[in-house]
C-alpha cells in the first residue's frame, strides 16, 4: 500500500449517510450517478469541486445512519483516496475495508488540518504529514484483519482466496 | 468470568468454549437479509466473485420494502434484479409485493429470526431482532454478498452496555419508543459505538413485545453493533402465536451473573417522559412538555420502529371520533399486510379515514424519503420513525420530529406537538 496524497475537505460531527447520499438518489446502484451527488445535502456544491485523490477530513462518527454501502461507493466513485476522522460509525467503518476505501482514524488531524491543506498518509504506518503546515500526525494503526482485507483487494477477494484455499 | 447473552452467542456460533471483548470472530449466520436497496450491489458483488449458489436457500431471507410498489423506472429495476435472482437462486424466503412488509416487522411475523440467532442484515436497523434474544446486526451489501456465498461473518466481539430500567412506566402513554429515545438523548448518537447494548429491569420485563421490537430497532441510532433483551415467557408467547411456526430448532441464552460489562447505566421509570427527539439528530432529546405548540404540515406513523398493530390501536384509540387539523396531513403505514388485515378487522382503517388521515399499503416509503409522503422546502413533519437526519424524509430544508405513536395521533389532532394526555382528556 503506498503512500496517499491530495489536498482535503473539511466537514463536521456526524455526517450521516443521508447527508453522504440521500435516500432520493438510491433508486440507482450505479457508482459513477451515485458520485454525482455525493456530499450533496452538506455541500451542494462538493461533487462538483472534488477532484481525483482529495481527501475528506470529518469530525467523530462519521457516516453514521444507514447500511448503504452507496455512501463509500460515492466517495470512492468521486475520486476521494482517504477519510480521516476522530473515530467512524460502525457499519460505514466496515463497508470502508471491505471496499477497499482507505480509512483513518486520528483526531489530531482533524483538529489541525484546515479545508485545501495538503497531506500524505502512510496506511501501513499510520503517520499523516500535513505539507501545509508542516506537521505531522500519528492514526490509530488499522487492525491486522484490516489490512489484510485492504491487501486482498477488499472482502469479495478476501472471501474468494480463503474459499479456494 | 461469565459471559453475557451477547457473547455467549457469538462463541456458539463461532464453534467457542469463550470469547472475549475485541477478538475477531467468524460466526455461523442463520439469517442473512437484504433489500430492494441493499441487495442488487450485494448481487453485483456476488456474481462478480464468481459465485453460483447462496449458502442456504431457506437462511438467505430478501424483502423489496424501501422503494415498492415501485415508485419510477430506475427503482423498479433495482427490485427486478432482486427478484430475478430470487428466482433464480431459488430462494424461499422472497416476499412479493402483496406479501411483503418492512423487513424488521415481516421476519419476526413469519417465525424467521429466532432467539439465540445470529442475523446479518444489508440494513442498519436488523438490530431490531435483538427483542428476541438474539444477535442481529446491520452490516454493508459487500458483507451480505460475502455471507451469501459463505454462511458466515466475520465480527469483532463488542463489549456490552447493560441498560437497567427501574421502577414503573410513568403513565399509560410512554412506550418503548420513548425508553429509547429517552437512553439516546442520555448517551449520544456514538455512546454505545461498536458496543452491545443490553436492555433489562423492571421496566423491560414490564414492557410488550412491541415495545421491545421499538428498543431493539433504535439501538443503531447510539451507534451500537446490537440492542439485545433476554427471552422470557412473552418472547416465546409471541413466537407460538405466529400462523407461521419456526422451520428450525433456537437455543436462549442468558447473561452470566458474572460477565463483565463495559458499563451499567440505571434508570428510572420516573424520570422518563413521553420524548420528541428535534431535528436533525435523534439525541436531540426532550419531553414533550418542552416540544408543545410546535405547528406540523404532516405526521407519519409506520416504519420498522412504530408500524405495529399495538402502534395503530394507540393512534385509532385517540383518532377515534376526531378530525385530522386543518392543514395537516396524516399517513399512516401499517408495517405488513398482516398488520393491515388486523387494522382492518378492527376497525383501525375506517377510524384513520374518517379522521382524514391516508391508510397505504405496507412500504418504508416516507421514513427514508423514497415516497408517499416527502416533504417540501421549510415543512415540518412528526414521524414515529428513527432518523431525523437532514433531508431524511425530503427536502434538506425540512424538519422531522421523532416521537411516538401516541404523541403522533395527538399532534395530528391539534396540528402542533401534543401531549396524549391533553386530548385524551386524561
Ligand atoms: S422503515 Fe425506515 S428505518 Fe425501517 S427499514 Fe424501512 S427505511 Fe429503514
Amino acid at each position: 500500500m503506498g503512500i496517499i496524497k491530495g489536498k482535503c475537505w473539511k466537514f463536521g460531527a456526524n455526517v450521516d449517510t443521508d447527508l453522504i447520499i440521500p435516500a432520493r438518489y438510491l433508486n440507482t446502484s450505479d457508482p459513477v450517478e451515485l458520485a454525482k451527488h455525493v456530499m450533496e445535502d452538506a455541500s451542494p456544491s462538493f461533487a462538483g469541486k472534488v477532484g481525483k485523490g482529495d481527501i475528506i477530513v470529518a469530525d467523530e462518527n462519521f457516516g453514521c445512519g444507514s447500511s448503504r454501502e452507496h455512501a463509500p461507493i460515492a466517495i470512492k466513485t468521486a475520486g476521494v483516496s482517504l477519510v480521516i476522522a476522530p473515530f467512524f460509525a460502525r457499519i460505514f467503518y466496515r463497508n470502508a475495508f471491505n471496499m477497499g476505501l482507505p480509512i483513518l482514524e486520528c483526531e489530531a488531524a482533524v483538529k489541525d488540518i484546515v479545508e485545501g491543506d495538503e497531506i500524505t498518509a502512510d496506511l501501513a504506518t499510520g503517520e499523516i504529514k500535513n505539507l501545509t503546515k508542516g506537521n505531522t500526525y500519528k492514526a490509530e494503526p488499522i487492525p491486522p484483519f484490516m489490512m489484510e482485507l485492504i491487501d486482498a483487494g477488499g472482502l469479495m477477494n478476501y472471501t474468494m482466496k480463503t474459499m479456494a484455499n | 468470568m461469565g459471559m453475557t447473552i451477547t457473547e455467549k452467542i457469538l462463541a456458539d456460533h463461532a464453534g467457542r468454549e469463550k470469547v472475549t471483548p475485541g477478538e475477531l470472530v467468524t460466526c455461523d449466520v442463520d439469517i442473512a437479509l437484504g433489500n430492494d436497496i441493499t441487495a442488487p450491489i450485494a448481487i453485483k458483488a456476488f456474481e462478480g466473485a464468481g459465485a453460483k449458489k447462496v449458502y442456504d436457500t431457506e437462511k438467505v431471507v430478501l424483502v423489496p420494502d424501501h422503494f415498492v410498489p415501485n415508485k419510477d423506472i430506475a427503482s423498479a429495476q433495482q427490485a427486478q434484479i432482486m427478484r430475478l435472482f430470487a428466482k433464480d437462486q431459488k430462494i424461499t424466503n422472497y416476499f412479493e409485493v402483496g406479501q411483503m412488509g418492512i423487513e424488521h416487522a415481516l421476519l419476526p411475523e413469519r417465525s424467521l429470526t429466532l432467539p439465540g440467532d445470529i442475523i446479518i442484515g444489508a440494513d442498519s436497523h436488523t438490530c431490531t431482532y435483538g427483542a428476541l434474544g438474539a444477535f442481529s446486526t446491520g452490516v454493508g451489501s459487500t458483507d451480505l454478498a460475502a455471507t451469501m456465498i459463505t454462511g458466515k461473518i466475520w465480527l469483532r466481539v463488542p463489549e456490552t452496555m447493560k441498560f437497567v430500567f427501574n421502577g414503573k412506566k410513568k403513565n399509560k402513554w410512554i412506550s418503548g419508543k420513548d425508553y429509547i429515545l429517552y437512553t439516546i438523548g442520555k448517551i449520544g448518537v456514538s455512546g454505545a459505538l461498536y458496543r452491545a447494548m443490553e436492555f433489562t429491569g423492571s421496566m423491560i420485563e414490564e414492557a410488550t413485545m412491541d415495545d421491545r421490537f421499538s428498543l431493539a430497532n433504535m439501538a443503531v441510532e447510539a451507534g451500537a453493533k446490537n440492542g439485545i433483551v433476554h427471552t422470557d415467557r412473552k418472547t416465546l408467547d409471541f413466537i407460538n402465536s405466529q400462523d407461521q411456526k419456526p422451520s428450525r430448532e433456537y437455543k436462549v441464552y442468558e447473561s452470566d451473573d458474572d460477565a463483565n460489562y463495559h458499563s451499567v447505566h440505571e434508570f428510572n421509570g420516573d424520570d422518563i417522559d413521553l420524548q420528541v427527539a428535534f431535528p436533525h439528530l435523534p439525541e436531540n432529546t426532550k419531553p414533550v412538555a418542552e416540544a408543545k405548540n410546535i405547528k406540523l404540515d404532516q405526521v407519519v406513523v409506520g416504519s420498522c420502529t412504530n408500524g405495529r398493530l399495538a402502534d395503530l390501536e394507540v393512534v385509532a384509540g385517540l383518532l377515534k371520533g376526531q378530525k385530522v387539523a386543518d392543514g395537516v396531513r396524516m399517513i399512516i403505514i401499517p408495517a405488513t399486510q398482516k398488520i393491515y388485515k388486523q387494522a382492518m378487522a378492527r376497525g383501525y382503517v375506517e377510524t384513520f379515514i374518517d379522521a382524514g388521515a391516508v391508510f397505504s399499503t405496507p412500504t418504508c416509503g416516507p421514513c427514508l424519503g423514497g415516497h408517499m409522503g416527502i416533504l417540501a422546502e421549510g415543512e415540518k413533519c412528526l414521524a414515529t420513525t428513527n432518523r431525523n437526519f437532514v433531508g431524511r424524509m425530503g427536502h434538506p430544508k425540512s424538519e422531522v420530529y421523532l416521537a411516538s405513536p401516541a404523541i403522533a395521533a395527538a399532534s395530528a389532532v391539534t396540528g402542533v406537538i401534543t401531549d396524549p394526555a391533553d386530548i385524551a382528556g386524561e
